[in-house]
């Protein structure tokens, strides 16, 4: 036993097998039936669209962790999952080179100027997605019919065209990932299984939705089916880095969302909304933990 | 039967399967024992002997000094050749009686008990405080102060915790299987010495056999044996309580003024043996394990016993190992030194080969708020991280950083490999500082 080179360290001595990286390639998995889908409806583009913006995420990183003299540490995939995010949040017929500015402004505006990974308060996929929104208002909102290249059409969130399984397997006219509720829903359930997914987000979120569309006498499948909720609700309100990290907060965080993608969408003169609810609601999120921070164990308890 | 389960905690591999089967073997005394005079939480005993004189097996060598501490016994008959600091698990040095065995085991008169449920509750009292018994779970906290709560609390429930969720160990479950008489026994005269009128004794439901064991002897005598969920930290005093008794200990608190007393199963052990025999406490069942160990085994050692020794007992190393940890892998304490003697609150012995040891470079935290879920105090350990990072210690304390019962769960969990646990430690720490600062 003379002469053993024992390692110290305080305790624990054990740890779990998860790390940040397989977090982050878990969401690229759980994306992939999405981008399927999207293939399948949207053909080329959605190779061409999801591919350049990943890429351009992943460049933009990695430039501006050179840039900053910090490790290069794309292989962690956060920058991987915002472009496909943002990929996937953008209309099929968009030039590519509108892809990568989009990218580009993700990774560098929202997220490598507060810091890089964990320190951005907004959605890094959202944030590059707005700005192209503000820059580039029509090419934004140009949406074409799944299996054609063919003209123009609004969504069905707007034109009101579509039958509620059109709705669910996707076949309507929208953004690239956000058509399939049946993708979507799968992809979610990766999340959820793999313990990525707070189950309260997303519920908060829809339910909120579902509830003020009934009150308001709107279609529920619609307003479920035929914008980029499901998506959004799923895959981007969920993003750990920007959502709250309490449970109480994270159902605050889902009904604040909810509420603001009614106001919006019923009352405003946007179609969709789902891009500012989510930032404005990031923008709360450090209050959010704030007020609801969980009562300690042993907290307000009397005496026998 | 119902599970019994509480909020937060984590699942860890138990790697139980080394030893769970394994039964107590007796581990020969070595041929000189170091007996700290500081082995339980408290003030240390003061030595009652000197270089040179004689010790009998049993003797009283080390005297509770103050109102929480424990008396100490020699675990052998023989020499004292020195009273002087030496190494102890914690990494410093205390005061030692170093003995050498004469190999007779020559034992000082002890006055037991044969039907020990006779005796009153002072009495249980008095020879629970001679035989210098402390907590077996691990913290050592001397049981004599445990039994003296303060009086305007009425103890209504004994809990007996058999839930042993640190992973690797099985000396609980061992004691609970072989000697379930002696743990009833300890459990009745323990509930007695507080009056406690309720039994509970809580076991985590990986353990089957013991629960079966522990049933059929229960029955007859109004102790109710329940299931605990199988996670870590099952067995901490407060995550049991609610656990079991849905009731918290209140923050700052201790479980008597919620009118309940936990007891570690072995502990219930050692009080029974103390009661009936007279026997102080100078031997413990403890569990050596883990991939860096070649024969995983459950000891009865002797206190003072050298690490080294209980290691070449379990047939010695499997290659190079990374880590000796004393206790289990989520709570226990690194040693560098293996003469350090195991002592009262060991219960185990835990090598980990240089695979199992894995060290992490921390990456930024990504808010996946995994170490707020499993919290089971409820803390948000990332806040006061960060709170102590930036030496925001009315910040961290704000946030509960003095609630920390320092389980490592959020450190276990955390994807980032951030050293949670350490910088809580260190907001505790300076809590304490600035508040000494104050009131002197």
């Amino acid at each position: 036993m003379e002469g053993t080179r024992l390692v110290l360290s305080p305790s624990p001595h054990v740890r779990d097998e998860d790390t940040t990286q397989k977090i982050m390639l878990t969401v690229a998995a759980a994306l992939v039936p999405v981008w399927a889908a999207a293939t399948y409806f949207f053909g080329f583009d959605s190779i061409r669209l999801v591919v350049a913006s990943a890429l351009a995420a992943m460049g933009s990183e990695a430039l501006f962790l050179a840039l900053r003299r910090k490790p290069i540490t794309i292989s962690d995939g956060s920058a991987l999952v915002t472009g496909m995010l943002l990929g996937l949040s953008l209309p099929p017929s968009l030039p590519t080179w509108m892809a990568v500015f989009g990218a580009f402004v993700a990774i560098v505006v929202g997220k490598q100027v507060f810091g890089g990974l964990g320190y951005n308060p907004f959605n890094p996929a959202l944030v590059g997605r707005a700005v192209l929104v503000a820059s580039f208002a029509t090419q934004m909102t140009t949406w074409t019919a799944p299996f054609t290249d063919a003209v123009t059409q609004a969504t069905p969130l707007v034109s009101g065209t579509a039958g509620y399984s059109e709705l669910f397997f996707g076949t309507v006219p929208g953004s690239l990932g956000e058509t399939s509720a049946l993708a979507i829903l799968l992809g979610g359930i990766i999340l959820f299984y793999r313990g990525v997914l707070d189950y309260r987000i997303p519920v908060g979120f829809i339910g909120t939705v579902v509830v003020f569309s009934l009150l308001f006498g709107q279609d529920v499948v619609y307003q479920l089916l035929g914008g980029s909720l499901l998506f959004g609700a799923v895959f981007m309100a969920t993003d750990m880095v920007t959502s709250p990290i309490t449970p109480v907060g994270r159902w605050v965080f889902g009904i604040g969302c909810g509420l603001i993608l009614v106001v919006i969408r019923f009352w405003g003169s946007l179609p969709e909304g789902l891009t500012y609810s989510i930032l404005l609601m990031n923008a709360l999120t450090p209050l959010i933990n704030r007020w609801t921070r969980p009562r300690i164990y042993g907290r307000g308890v009397k005496d026998a | 039967m119902k599970i019994r389960n509480f909020r937060g905690g984590v699942h860890p591999e138990y790697n139980k399967h080394f030893t769970s089967d394994k039964p107590i073997k007796v581990l020969p005394a070595p041929k000189q024992v170091v007996i700290p005079l500081t082995q339980h939480t408290g003030a240390a005993a003061e030595p009652t002997v000197a270089k040179g004189d004689a010790v009998l097996l049993g003797q009283e060598i080390g005297k509770a000094s103050h109102a929480v501490s424990a008396s100490v016994h020699s675990s052998v008959s023989g020499t004292v050749v020195a009273v002087e600091p030496r190494p102890a698990i914690n990494g410093r040095s205390v005061l030692s009686v170093v003995i050498d065995n004469d190999g007779r085991d020559a034992a000082e008169s002890m006055s037991g008990h044969h039907d020990p449920i006779q005796l009153s509750a002072e009495e249980i009292k008095s020879r629970v405080e001679a035989a210098g018994i402390v907590g077996l779970g691990g913290a050592a906290f001397p049981t004599s102060v445990k039994l003296n709560p303060p009086e305007d609390y009425k103890i209504e429930y004994l809990l007996l915790n058999g839930s042993e969720c640190e992973p690797y160990l099985t000396a609980d479950q061992r004691i609970m299987e072989e000697h379930t008489e002696d743990v009833i026994l300890g459990a009745k005269l323990l509930a007695k010495a507080v009056g406690a009128d309720k039994i509970v004794i809580a076991v985590e439901a990986n353990k089957p056999e013991a629960i079966k064991k522990l049933q059929a002897l229960a029955g007859s005598h109004q102790i109710e044996v329940v299931a605990l969920a199988i996670k870590y930290p099952a067995g901490g005093e407060k995550q049991l309580i609610k656990a079991v008794l849905g009731r918290e200990v209140p923050s700052h608190g201790l479980p008597s003024q919620i009118g309940v007393l936990v007891q570690n199963v072995q502990t219930a052990w050692a009080t029974a043996v103390a009661c009936r025999t007279g026997k102080p406490l100078i031997e413990r069942v403890l569990t050596v394990s883990g991939d860096g160990i070649k024969e995983p085994s459950n000891f009865l050692v002797r206190v003072g016993t050298p690490f080294k020794d209980v290691i070449e007992a379990a047939g010695g190393f499997v290659g190079e190992p990374g880590k000796v940890i004393a206790g289990g892998p989520m709570m226990g304490l690194a040693q560098f030194d293996l003469d350090v003697p195991v002592v009262k609150g060991v219960s185990g012995i835990l090598v980990l080969s240089n695979k199992m040891v894995k060290q992490y470079e921390p990456l930024p935290c990504i808010k996946c708020a995994r170490c707020v879920d499993v919290c089971p105090v409820y803390l948000m350990p990332v806040r006061i991280e960060l709170y102590a990072m930036n030496g925001m210690w009315d910040h961290a304390e704000d946030y509960g950083a003095m609630d920390c019962i320092e389980c490592g769960c959020c450190t276990y969990i955390c994807p980032s490999k951030r050293e949670l646990l350490d910088w809580i430690r260190v907001a505790k720490t300076e809590i304490v500082e600035a508040q000494r600062r104050q009131t002197s």
